[in-house]
């Protein structure tokens, strides 16, 4: 990256401005599906879809969103794919969870740039939303499947809501961790940067390349 | 009150109550189809397209009488014809008029999602109401007999209403009012089943038809529209109607168990998170409490 990681006012730059703008479109387009999704999802939700404009204007605008959803995906993996991969300390880190759910931080394994937490996180939007994108070009285009290709059409309609339950479950643990959990966290993805002693405490391993980095430089 | 004329018995996509649930005495209606009797005339399809005042457009030629190949938004009522070879060698030209069926378990009723766009009312027909539709289509997946078409430029769905409007004025619908062989009947479900047991018997015991029989399929807990077949054992060959249609097991899947599950699984993480708020508190970084923000 050709951004300096360390700002000149003694802060870390945790995410680039076109991370942060892939994040939120991402993050925008999302909150839309699931609200319209809801809405289709139960009676008693239905009213989400009034307030958002009408059912007819949801339904026709969900598939849409759906896409704008994808390319924001696409472009993350894009960003963030390589430094997704599970690396062999994952495991131990996984292993000292329980201390990380008891906010026990100090007694958690240094970790780069994202915990095995993000990667699940990542991960699971990434093949979730590779599901969704199927189910959802069937479910889209459901007129236009022929009846001897009918059980695309089964597929889709279970394979959807799972896909999109399971994200459900991970946006939830997502948003309380960023928002309300996790201190300077959602700063981190609004402003782009963390104090030094947040990149300290919460990945170390990342923050001793950066002052690696800037270090080697002068 | 309601201020239908019909009871309305189901509402999809509806978590309230529902209006007409057992409340006035409503006999169930059928319409009987004798396909030993019918002669592929299309007075039906003609009727149906007058009735109802559908548009025309274009359709395929597949070297058959059959004027299109399925059932269309705007061509509610399709004899589909099959010359079919039996097992002694004979050919048979099988005339069937398909179109919705009005199943007592409509799946399209289940899976869709908006509420009231599609009603079964307590004489058994199910309507679709188009001004309710949102046009996603989850009905044409609910359907086992390949019946609701989607309008492109409606973008609402469209199927027969087994002329909804003319029974709620005591008439018949206009297919049944157009045949000139009398093989479509109209009248009470007890009746017609009454009258297609009847002509079943006679084509096994006089004419021949030794698997002659009724079709009123239990899967889907019977249906509003009835038919009588010379061989009951094989209804696929009679254009394609299901030996035991179901509603899909993916849409009962998804709309019974999935939907509690998903249910319990929302509100247990967002009460998960939050009782996890309260007991442990946000994550703080030490050095950060000392001054500055994290």
């Amino acid at each position: 990256m050709s951004t300096p990681h360390l700002l000149p006012n003694g802060r870390v730059l945790r995410y680039s401005f076109h991370e942060r703008l892939v994040h939120w479109m991402a993050g925008i387009s999302y909150v839309y599906l699931l609200l319209t999704g809801l809405a289709f999802w139960s009676p008693w939700l239905f009213w989400i879809a009034a307030a958002l404009g009408g059912a007819a204007v949801s339904s026709q605008l969900h598939p849409w969103a759906g896409l704008v959803f994808v390319l924001a995906v696409v472009r993350m993996y894009q960003l963030w794919g390589a430094q997704m991969k599970k690396t062999p300390a994952d495991k131990a880190w996984l292993e000292a969870m329980p201390h990380y759910v008891r906010n026990e931080d100090e007694s958690m394994p240094s970790v780069d740039r994202f915990n095995p937490g993000q990667k699940i996180l990542f991960w699971g939007f990434w093949w979730c939303g590779l599901l969704l994108l199927l189910s959802g070009i069937i479910l889209w285009f459901t007129d236009a499947i022929p009846w001897s290709l009918r059980f695309l059409r089964y597929f889709a309609v279970i394979v959807h809501p799972v896909a999109a339950l399971l994200t459900i479950g991970l946006f939830i643990i997502h948003v309380y961790m960023g928002t309300a959990a996790e201190r300077g966290a959602f700063g981190s993805v609004v402003r782009g940067d963390v104090s030094r002693a947040w990149a300290k405490r919460h990945h170390q391993s990342w923050y001793e390349s950066i002052v690696g980095e800037s270090s080697a430089k002068k | 009150m309601s201020q239908a004329t019909l009871e309305i018995r189901a509402i999809s996509g509806h978590a309230g109550s529902v209006p007409g649930a057992g409340v006035k005495r409503e006999l169930e209606v059928c319409k009987l189809i004798d396909t030993t009797t019918c002669i592929g005339c299309k007075a039906c399809e003609v009727a149906c397209l007058e009735w109802n005042g559908l548009t025309f457009s274009e359709t395929t030629f597949q070297n058959s009488y059959q004027t299109m190949p399925e059932t269309a938004w705007n061509y509610w009522n399709l004899i589909k014809f099959n010359e079919h070879e039996r097992d002694d060698g004979s050919l048979m030209l099988l005339m069937r008029k398909d179109q919705c069926m009005h199943c007592e378990e409509p799946g399209c009723l289940a899976a869709c999602p908006a509420d009231g766009a599609i009603v079964q009312y307590a004489n058994g027909i199910v309507d679709f109401q188009q001004d309710r539709c949102i046009g996603c289509g989850y009905c044409i997946t609910g359907c086992p007999f390949n019946i609701p078409k989607f309008s492109p430029q409606a973008r609402k769905v469209f199927k027969c209403t087994l002329c909804a409007d003319r029974v709620t004025q005591g008439l018949e619908p206009a297919c049944i009012k157009s045949c000139p062989t009398g093989c479509l009947h109209f009248g009470t479900k007890a009746e017609m089943k009454e009258l297609a047991d009847h002509r079943a018997t006679q084509l096994r015991e006089h004419s021949g038809f030794a698997k002659a029989g009724v079709y009123d399929p239990s899967g889907v807990g019977g249906t509003h529209v009835i038919y009588v077949l010379h061989d009951a054992s094989d209804p696929e060959v009679y254009g394609g109607l299901p030996a035991d249609p179901h509603v899909p097991w993916t849409v009962q899947l998804w709309k019974k168990p999935l939907k509690w599950l998903g249910n319990l699984a929302i509100v247990a993480g967002v009460a998960g998170v939050f009782i996890h708020y309260l007991r442990y508190g946000p994550k703080t970084v030490p050095e950060d409490l000392q001054g500055g923000k994290p």
